[in-house]
């Protein structure tokens, strides 16, 4: 059964092993992936460490569902403290890894301590041991990939990698897998570099043994329909997530030079039909119907031949509209760096975005360019900060490897108003302001900014208001410019995320950007199928209030609060230059922001400053662990 | 008229789906190790090409085997085991130049048998990489691929002359 399938706690300065069945009744309060990850991180860190220092933890973790064959079930979710915002450090990750440490016979791993010299955790078939990766150190993270294959002499190995900016101890350096599979987020990259561990590297062949076999397959060529079926998915299947520009850069949902103007002028080249001239296939992760991933060769140019997977929308922004780049080219040349060297593309594209805004409003010294011509649209430039950060070359290099804040102490207080950070980590390219569901997503996600905690994507069809009182379960504005209710869908949206995310399937294969894709009903008999747990959607729902509230209480104690559940200035003061006339001249109104804020925490039942009251962590069954 | 499992591996997303549907129907379990169809992957160069039995014409399992084990279901076209007679000496292991013929974790000789003529890995394919056609179609798929592959070439040819 799934449950025999382990957690190993891995001490890289003793080099001590040790594993441990993972108990039922964890498993019923968290699921696994994310939600365990964040029990854990709880739990067993101390207030005020270094996230640095050889007493963070790494918490690597497959998620409940977990290679069945649907909904993309081979997530695998990272976590940390973070050394980017010092709040939860959490990703996700796709492709193949979290299935084969399944197969490998485990589900969790807690890494402790730091190596002495640069090594690997190597796992296969039940067994764990760590191995010497001196010659992978200073490789990047396809070649590591590569290497650790050739040297079991196995191709079937799947490995997380860092790369340059992890080694280098980039505060956003990424884990890789893969082509370009990336968790992406809050430097867990950089505490892999941290503790000297280049890679976990896994192979299996142990059985995984599900309750209900027959109903779980009838079920789960259900689900690839139910998923398949809708608009969204089919567009995805083609045109992959770069399918939203189409939409954001016609409304003006989206940004570009920084936060200057919402919608790009002469951008047809950034279109997603643009890539068909690049294409030679799609490419999905495991159990994945959808396959969103572009499969590109580039074969012309100074960094040719390329061979990449993706772009994400993600990079669009990056290395597209945020630095005034018109050319898919450049997309796919930042994606391929970004993707080499194991850097996240969202946070180092909105570092790359600020210096050039500040640049161009005199807020740089000639010293601090570094030499760089650092005018919107010069890709060069762009490729050239991507290196420099990662390799922490020159001055400029190594300030921004640091992340947003640092940055600002050293660059300038005026520097802060153009930072598009939350928490220290950067916004995607959308513009929330007005959208007003979508910016209390990113002020409140747990992590920093970020698209990925709760955002109600679905808000923006103006779907009739009787369909999201159903999906929500209380009446709200069908207005995506609108207040009403707004808190509520993303409370809601937010349970749903962080159930998605220790169950460990694809979050655009439930009620992301598609209506009628599965949600906690769907899951609910998914969990029976595999695990033969009876879990009922209001219990899922607490699931997912228990996972996000042992993540508040983790903020809580590093001494994150109400103040910090904040947007930038600019939303409040600057309104949209562009777009439609729904769109254009929007702002966020601050008292009803407010307000919107205050009606989050009561649903969440947390108090009027974001914490948690003792009646809410009883009922949740979680400690009030204050060290 | 007979069918047959027919594979376009420019269709393959490489999601493993039918590695999986595989095991959990035969095996009953989830563990593409022991899946009758294997996704072979060259990842750096993104090729995806799935493996499986091609119930030959002719089959080379059945040539070589010395118990006369081997036979075909003529209902469903699969060349299938007679457990029966099967002593398990793995010569048409060794022999198959398609590694369709396995050997599972109980040390028994398995193949794709085409899940009695409703394969399931093709039910569950989205991308349509694996079919289950008729010979005609395949024929006629075939030179409909070529047939476009020239006609692109005449059009490069026409505007650069
Ligand atoms: S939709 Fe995309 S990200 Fe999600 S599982 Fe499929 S290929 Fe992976
Ligand atoms: S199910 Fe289809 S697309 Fe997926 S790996 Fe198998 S053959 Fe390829
Ligand atoms: S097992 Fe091999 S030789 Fe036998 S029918 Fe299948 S592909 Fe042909």
């Amino acid at each position: 059964m799934v449950w025999n399938r382990k957690i190993a706690y891995i001490n890289l300065t003793t080099g001590k092993v040790k594993t441990k069945e993972i108990s039922k009744s964890l498993r019923k309060q968290f699921l696994g992936g994310r939600g365990l990850n964040m029990y854990h991180l709880y739990h067993n860190l101390k207030a005020g460490i270094d996230p640095l220092g050889p007493e963070n933890l790494l918490l690597i973790g497959s998620g409940l569902l977990t290679g069945i064959p649907a909904l993309g079930a081979g997530r695998c979710d990272i976590a940390a403290k973070s050394p980017l915002t010092g709040a939860v450090g959490d990703s996700n990750i796709g492709g193949f890894f979290a299935p084969e440490l399944r197969f490998a016979g485990f589900d969790h791993l807690m890494i402790t301590g730091k190596a002495e010299k640069p090594s690997y955790v190597w796992i296969n078939d039940g067994e764990v041991s760590i191995h010497d990766a001196t010659h992978l150190w200073g490789k990047d993270t396809f070649e590591t990939q590569d290497q650790i294959r050739s040297d079991h002499n196995d191709e079937q190995i799947k490995s997380l990698v860092i790369g340059k900016a992890g080694e280098n101890l980039v505060r956003y350096a990424n884990v890789r897998t893969g082509m370009k599979n990336a968790a992406g987020r809050t430097g867990m990259g950089c505490v892999m570099g941290s503790k000297n561990l280049k890679a976990v590297a896994t192979r299996g062949t142990m059985d995984v043994e599900f309750a209900y076999p027959d109903k779980l397959l009838d079920y789960c060529s259900e689900m690839n329909n139910q998923i398949t079926s809708s608009r969204w998915a089919r567009a995805q299947s083609k045109w992959g997530t770069l399918i939203i520009y189409s939409n954001t850069n016609t409304t003006g949902l989206i940004r570009t030079r920084n936060f200057q103007l919402n919608l790009l002028e002469d951008g047809e080249n950034l279109e997603p039909e643009v890539m068909d001239e690049y294409t030679i296939g799609m490419s999905g992760c495991y159990g994945c119907s959808v396959h969103c991933r572009h499969r590109y060769v580039l074969k012309e140019g100074p960094y040719a031949p390329i061979f990449g997977e993706g772009p994400e929308y993600t990079s669009l922004g990056a290395f597209g509209t945020m630095v005034d780049c018109k050319k898919m080219e450049t997309i796919l040349i930042g994606n391929h760096l970004v993707n080499k060297y194991g850097i996240d593309t969202l946070e180092v594209g909105g570092i790359i975005a600020w210096i050039m805004e500040l640049n161009e409003k005199g807020l740089l010294s000639e010293k601090m360019t570094d030499g760089l011509n650092l005018e919107w649209g010069n890709e060069e430039v762009v490729f050239e900060l991507i290196k420099r950060i990662s390799m922490r070359e020159g001055d400029l290099g190594n300030i921004l490897a640091d992340g947003f804040l640092p940055a600002i102490a050293k660059i300038g207080k005026e520097s802060e108003y153009y930072a598009m950070q939350i928490k220290g980590m950067s916004n995607l390219h959308s513009d929330e302001r007005p959208t007003p569901s979508l910016a209390l997503g990113i002020a409140t996600s747990t992590r920093g900014a970020d698209h990925l905690r709760s955002r109600p994507a679905i808000d923006l069809y103006g779907l009739p208001e009787e369909l999201l009182e159903e999906i929500y379960g209380a009446p709200m504005s069908s207005d995506y410019t609108s207040y009403k209710g707004k808190s509520r869908m993303v409370w809601w949206q937010e349970l749903l995320y962080a159930v998605t995310d220790s169950i460990g399937i694809c979050k655009f294969q439930t009620v992301f950007c598609a209506v009628n894709a599965p949600k906690f009903e769907e899951f609910s008999k998914l969990i029976e199928y595999t695990s033969a747990l009876k879990i009922s959607k209001p219990e899922l729902m607490e699931i997912g209030e228990r996972i996000v509230t042992t993540e508040r209480m983790f903020n809580n104690r590093e001494g994150f609060s109400r103040k910090d559940d904040k947007l930038p200035e600019r939303f409040f003061k600057e309104p949209t230059p562009l777009g439609l006339p729904i769109i254009k001249g929007k702002k966020i109104e601050k008292e009803k922001f407010n307000s919107l804020i205050d009606e989050y925490y009561s649903l969440h039942k947390w108090d009027n400053n974001g914490v948690p009251s003792e009646e809410t962590l009883q009922r949740l069954g979680i400690e009030n662990k204050q060290s | 008229m007979q069918k047959f499992l027919f594979i376009n591996p420019e269709n393959c997303s490489g999601c493993r789906i039918c590695e999986t549907v595989c095991s959990l129907h035969h095996e009953k379990v989830c563990n593409p190790t022991y899946a009758r169809i294997q996704v072979i992957k060259w990842e750096s160069s993104g090729l995806y090409i799935p493996i499986v039995c091609q119930q030959c014409e002719d089959p080379i399992c059945e040539t070589v085997c010395p118990m006369g084990a081997v036979f075909k279901d003529e209902t469903t076209g699969a060349i299938l085991i007679d457990y029966d007679l099967c002593v398990g000496c793995k010569l048409c292991v060794t022999h198959c130049p398609f590694g369709g013929v396995m050997i599972s974790k109980n040390g028994k000789i398995t193949k794709c048998d085409l899940c009695d003529g409703d394969p399931l890995c093709v039910k569950n394919c989205e991308p349509k990489a694996l079919q289950f056609i008729e010979g005609t179609a395949i024929n006629f798929h075939k030179r409909r691929v070529a047939a476009q592959r020239f006609s692109e070439l005449m059009q490069k040819l026409l505007t650069a002359t």
